[in-house]
């Protein structure tokens, strides 16, 4: 995932994601859709299916055995997915960041490409190649028990390490060059712990070894939590601050009170005569 | 500069053809209007007196818990109650004095700001007689005298606000030195450079801030922490080896394309934590100073002038990550003496 | 009906003989009678229009700010001694915070109409600073400023000052992180002070940031210090409203020496103590759906936490706007250091502002040389240069608003921050001389159209045909009112080049002074059109009439034309 961004302003980078879009709609969904559906666990099967589906929609990028595809100048086309494992795919493709629609200094979320059958096959496929962060289960995601002192550190550990992009109700916040933190709202559990544990794009790797799994699951408790909360003051203007409360000050406060201003000096209705 | 004003007399294109003639409301000539603009503003003042009365029911009603839109539901009625009473008896009295009262505009006549000459003889002589009689501007030495005690009151209203605070004492070493284990922030656990992954970022700080002296109360707590913390804060982040292009004297800093540096931005002092992974820049959400990890902290966009401070690291006998030094360059904002500081820092070392 | 036959005389009521006791009491010892007459205070004219409200919207979001301050005193601890918050507001429970956050956080959930106040609050803090803005622009362009009025400009400008940091000191006062983030960027700007700049920033936070002391300092600024000079400032303010009578637009029978409106007792008396009601309901209403400074959202203040999006309050996105597109100067004179960086953009740019606000009527008095008093206002279209100046200040200062919102934008609008950044960077200094000089061939073009009213008439709309064939529309003369209301400004004065020697042909002293002062006031000028002479108006007369010599005439349903020349219709 390192490099993709870099790979992402090539000049045919477009073109060849609008290719690999029509294949994926025209050709494949129907071909790989009918297949039989197999268990949870990934099947040889699975892995099969994952790399046929690869082969079309990812290879052109990504390189025929996922190993990426380097540039002329010696950057990457699209990064070797070797290794980052199956979260890092269901992250990506269940977000429908990947695959990239357009050229573009990051990989913006969108509806996902492809169904969640096929999501998981693609993962299945990409973990068999090399041993990566595996999609998180319950003791990452699981937020239904969470005790009060635990929100609160999951908020402890939010503010320190995520507050700084994201914000601190996870609107989301700017990063150089047009690159940015995405908002965290309707974002869900499982994206949130993959994204901690892979680090897709620009943002960084929080492993469990320092941000253990509870911990990493209290801090989703606390953002679904202030996600939650009532807007308590009313409208929020988007948890964007006092930008926002200046536009407001501005264009409904010394807007409506200019208008009242302008009524009271009116002159008001005449008649001609008493 | 009197000079340039001469403009041309009676040379006013158009008479003043004075004001003109009143023109009625409806409301001065109709009855019917009238009476409907009474009726009107009476409702206004009756309607405020209610939402008056609503807003004392709320406020024993209403539950603090409850919402309503997602919004709290009591900070709503309170607000639009007395909000609405508020406006509607604005609006009365604005639209009574705009329909009913008097309308006829009346004429003021100015005069110069400025008093007539008689009134400033006259003054003058008052003035005069007061300093005379006071012996002002004929006893010279009490005249002095007075001046130098007024001018030495300055002092003491000075010099009592000089324990407002310390005097200011330069860079102090931070809570870094030889041997002490960079620990995460929040949990305080100690890190090895294996629990970091390329691409990884820890915000961290020095293990003595999560240490408890023998009776179990923190070693550090309060206002010393808070004031430790904005120094002492720093950033881990691991890189590829072969990314990173240390300065001369810095190739040992890290561990295995482990580095780390001060979290506190050289602009004004943020904690910057905004790392890009794949650029390796690092910026501050306050003014984006943008500085380059894998450039010994080099500034690379932004207001900041002084590279963010790197902290050498190393690994303990445990496998932990320890600081090798205190920061070798003042950590944080600029300062006047901080040229000198910074002397003596590369002095020391 | 309000007819003169129906009134009857306060005295002669029940309520005024039961009060003719004590009213008569309190005269014996005030003489309030006599001073009310003296100064015609009951029925004191002031002229109605609608920019004449501007600054009331200021004066009453003041009271506001006053009444829902002091509630808010109640339960507010200004104390950064920490303490373990157990209230309503379940995320934050347990977390150790300072008193000072705990308490506005017990406001905000705990105390019943605690969360409105505080809102109301804030939000007419943010009115008062933005309603004095208006206020001022109204009377700079205007001109309402010019002699008698330079010194109240001066005290306007005070409370101006005040303001910023009076609502600077209660964005700080919570203590929530937000807030926290904003006293680090004071003390990196006290730091960047040269040469005394530690001491500033060890004498004002007690030492080394954050210390313990700074949050109980403000709070005593806030809440003592700064209102009771913004009372004592207002209150002289007033008073000299009142002494020197309130400007007024220029119309018939509307002079330099008279002012024509509604006196004070009743009407005005009402329109403002209603707009009272209005500043205050409507700050209410906003309060009560607009939610600001969610400080539960942001957490307490910690040195090593941040939030994107941290920004401070409206009024100073301009400075923070002008520190974040500052290329990084620093350097080092003297064993010192100097940080330019932040210096130059948070102290010095807020202060050359100042200064030009400051300078302003006096420059403008030593460019025109005019000394007389004024009363009559002036249109901005008939000083161009000074309305082009406010709006290329207006510029800078817009510029330096996108610079302090530059992340907001960025992520709103899909913009690149450094490209954003690189915007303001150049438009600063480059887009005030462009809307400069747009404004300026703005208000000539209108000086020009007004001129082109007078002496061809305005357009009836009427078509006529002449003989050979040819199409004209019928030009009328404006009523003499409307006329009268368009010439009645100064003429440009004679431009002539100071004379290079004296009457002896002794090279004139200030010699150089004076070449400088020729060069500026012919920029001033520059371009202005003068408003039509005598023999042009009275060529336009006769122009206007019809072929047989008689005034147009345009039948009894014509109701004339307003004062900009556009014709009424009932």
């Amino acid at each position: 995932m390192r490099k993709l961004s870099t790979r992402r302003r090539h000049p045919l980078a477009g073109i060849v994601v609008l290719l690999l879009a029509l294949g994926v709609v025209g050709g494949v969904y129907s071909a790989v859709r009918f297949q039989p559906a197999s268990a949870e666990t990934a099947s040889a099967n699975d892995v099969k299916a994952g790399r046929n589906l690869f082969l079309v929609g990812c290879a052109s990028c990504h390189g025929k055995n996922a190993s990426g595809i380097e540039t002329k100048r010696g950057g990457n086309y699209g990064p070797s997915l070797i290794g980052v494992g199956a979260a890092a795919v269901d992250f990506q493709v269940g977000t429908g960041r990947m695959p990239m629609a357009q050229s573009a200094p990051q990989a913006p979320a969108k509806d996902p490409e492809y169904t969640a059958e096929e999501t998981r096959q693609l993962a299945a496929y990409i973990a068999s190649l090399a041993p990566g962060p595996a999609i998180p289960d319950d003791e990452y995601t699981d937020i239904s028990g969470k005790t009060v002192e635990q929100i609160r550190e999951g908020g402890e550990f939010f503010r320190t390490n995520c507050t700084a992009c994201h914000n601190s109700v996870g609107a989301g916040g700017a990063l150089p060059g047009g690159k940015y933190a995405p908002k965290l709202d309707g974002v869900s559990a499982k994206h949130i712990a993959e994204a901690m544990i892979t680090g897709p794009q620009q943002m960084p790797v929080f492993s469990d070894d320092v941000i253990t799994p509870e911990d990493k699951s209290n801090i989703i408790a606390y953002i679904k939590q202030v996600q939650d909360q009532p807007n308590y003051g009313g409208m929020a203007g988007g948890g964007l601050g006092p930008v926002v409360d200046g536009l407001f000050t501005w264009i409904i406060g010394i807007g409506g009170l200019v208008i009242a201003a302008v009524w009271i000096g009116a002159h008001g209705a005449r008649v001609k005569k008493k | 500069m009197s000079d340039e004003l001469d403009r041309v007399p009676d040379t006013e294109p158009v008479r003043d053809p004075g004001l003109p003639e009143h023109q009625y409301r409806p409301t001065d000539v109709d009855a019917a209007q009238d009476k409907r603009a009474e009726r009107q503003i009476s409702g206004m003042f009756a309607v405020a007196a209610l939402l008056l009365v609503g807003f004392c029911v709320g406020y024993i009603m209403i539950d603090k818990d409850q919402t309503f839109l997602g919004w709290s539901a009591m900070n709503f009625t309170l607000g639009a109650t007395l909000g609405g009473a508020l406006l509607l008896m604005g609006v009365g009295i604005i639209q009574w004095a705009k329909k009913l009262m008097g309308d006829h505009e009346m004429v003021e006549l100015r005069h110069p700001a400025g008093s007539t000459a008689e009134d400033r003889a006259d003054t003058l002589k008052d003035l005069n007689d007061g300093i005379n009689e006071s012996g002002f501007g004929r006893r010279p030495m009490i005249r002095r005298t007075l001046f130098l005690s007024m001018g030495a009151l300055a002092l003491p209203s000075v010099i009592l606000l000089r324990d407002m605070g310390p005097l200011p004492y330069g860079h102090k070493n931070t809570l870094w030195k030889k041997g002490m284990r960079v620990v995460n922030d929040v949990a305080g656990t100690p890190i090895k450079p294996s629990d970091l992954q390329v691409g990884q970022l820890v915000n961290a700080e020095p293990a003595i801030m999560y240490e408890k002296d023998k009776d179990g109360h923190p070693v550090i707590e309060g206002t010393e922490l808070l004031q430790e913390k904005s120094k002492a804060a720093v950033i881990v982040v691991r890189m590829r080896p072969e990314d990173i292009t240390p300065d001369k004297g810095r190739e040992n800093w890290g561990v295995d394309g482990i580095l780390c540096y001060s979290k506190i931005c050289t602009h004004v002092g943020c904690p910057i934590s905004l790392w890009e992974q794949q650029t390796h820049h690092l910026l501050c959400p306050c003014h984006q100073s943008t500085f380059d990890l894998a450039d010994n902290g080099k500034v690379v966009f932004g207001p900041a002038h002084r590279p963010l401070p790197q902290l050498p690291l190393a690994v303990d006998a445990d496998g932990y990550l320890i600081a090798v030094s205190d920061f070798t360059e003042v950590v944080g904002p600029s300062y006047p003496e901080l040229a000198r500081d910074q002397k003596r820092l590369d002095d020391k070392s | 009906m309000s007819t003169i036959d129906e009134s009857t005389n306060i005295e002669d009521t029940a309520f005024g003989k039961k009060a003719a006791g004590p009213v008569e009491w309190l005269d014996d010892r005030l003489g309030l009678a006599g001073a009310s007459k003296r100064s015609h205070l009951l029925r004191k004219v002031f002229p109605e229009h609608w920019s004449f409200m501007l600054g009331e919207i200021a004066l009453w979001s003041f009271v506001v700010l006053l009444l829902t301050g002091t509630f808010l005193t109640f339960w507010y601890q200004p104390s950064m001694a920490e303490t373990t918050y157990n209230g309503s507001y379940t995320p934050l429970n347990g977390l150790e915070m300072s008193h000072a956050y705990a308490s506005t956080l017990d406001i905000s959930f705990d105390v019943r109409g605690g969360l409105l106040i505080r809102q109301i609050h804030h939000w007419a803090a943010a009115l008062f600073v933005a309603a004095m803005i208006v206020h001022m622009l109204r009377v700079m362009f205007t001109g309402a400023y010019r002699k008698p009025r330079e010194i109240n400009w001066l005290i306007g400008i005070g409370l101006m000052v005040l303001g910023l940091v009076e609502g600077f000191a209660g964005y700080s006062l919570p203590d929530d992180l937000l807030s926290g983030t904003g006293l680090r960027f004071v003390d990196g700007l006290l730091r960047s002070i040269p040469i005394v700049g530690s001491y500033l920033e060890f004498f004002l936070f007690g030492g080394e940031f954050p210390g313990d002391v700074i949050i109980p300092r403000l709070y005593m600024a806030h809440i003592l210090l700064i209102p009771a000079l913004l009372l004592g400032l207002i209150g002289a303010h007033m008073l000299l409203l009142v002494y020197h009578k309130h400007t007024q637009w220029g119309g018939p029978g509307r002079t330099e020496k008279n002012v024509v409106g509604y006196p004070m007792l009743p009407v005005y008396a009402a329109k403002a103590g209603g707009f009272f009601f209005v500043v205050f309901g409507f700050t209410a209403i906003m309060g009560a759906v607009l939610q600001i400074n969610p400080i539960w959202a942001y957490g307490p203040y910690n040195p090593s936490e941040v939030t994107a999006g941290s920004q401070p309050d409206w009024y100073m996105g301009f400075v923070e706007g002008a520190v974040r597109i500052m290329p990084n100067f620093e350097s080092t004179f003297f064993n010192y250091t100097w940080s330019w960086n932040v210096f130059l953009p948070a102290a010095i740019l807020p202060g050359l502002f100042l200064g030009v606000g400051v300078m302003w009527p006096f420059l403008e008095q030593w460019i025109t040389g005019d000394k007389r008093e004024h009363h009559l206002l002036e249109r901005p279209r008939n000083a161009p240069f000074r309305t082009a100046f406010i709006v290329a200040a207006m510029t800078a200062y817009g510029v330096l608003w996108i610079g302090g919102g530059n992340d907001i934008i960025a992520t709103k609008f899909h913009l690149s921050l450094n490209a954003i950044t690189w915007f303001c960077r150049i438009g600063l200094f480059v887009l005030p001389v462009i809307t400069f000089m747009i404004t300026k061939r703005i208000c000539i073009g209108l000086q020009r159209a007004d001129a082109n009213r007078i002496l061809h008439g305005y357009e009836t709309g009427v078509i006529e045909r002449s003989p050979d064939g040819g199409f004209a529309e019928r030009h009328a003369p404006l009523p003499v009112g409307s006329q009268f209301t368009l010439t009645n400004h100064d003429r440009l004065p004679a431009l002539e080049a100071p004379p290079e020697t004296d009457a002896n042909g002794v090279a004139a002293p200030h010699g150089r002074k004076a070449k400088l002062r020729a060069k500026v006031r012919a920029f001033y000028y520059d371009g202005m059109i003068d408003k039509p002479t005598v023999e042009d108006v009275h060529h336009a007369d006769e122009h206007l009439r019809d072929h047989d010599g008689h005034p147009v005439e345009l039948g009894d349903e014509f109701q004339g034309v307003s004062e900009t020349g556009v014709p009424r219709v009932h």
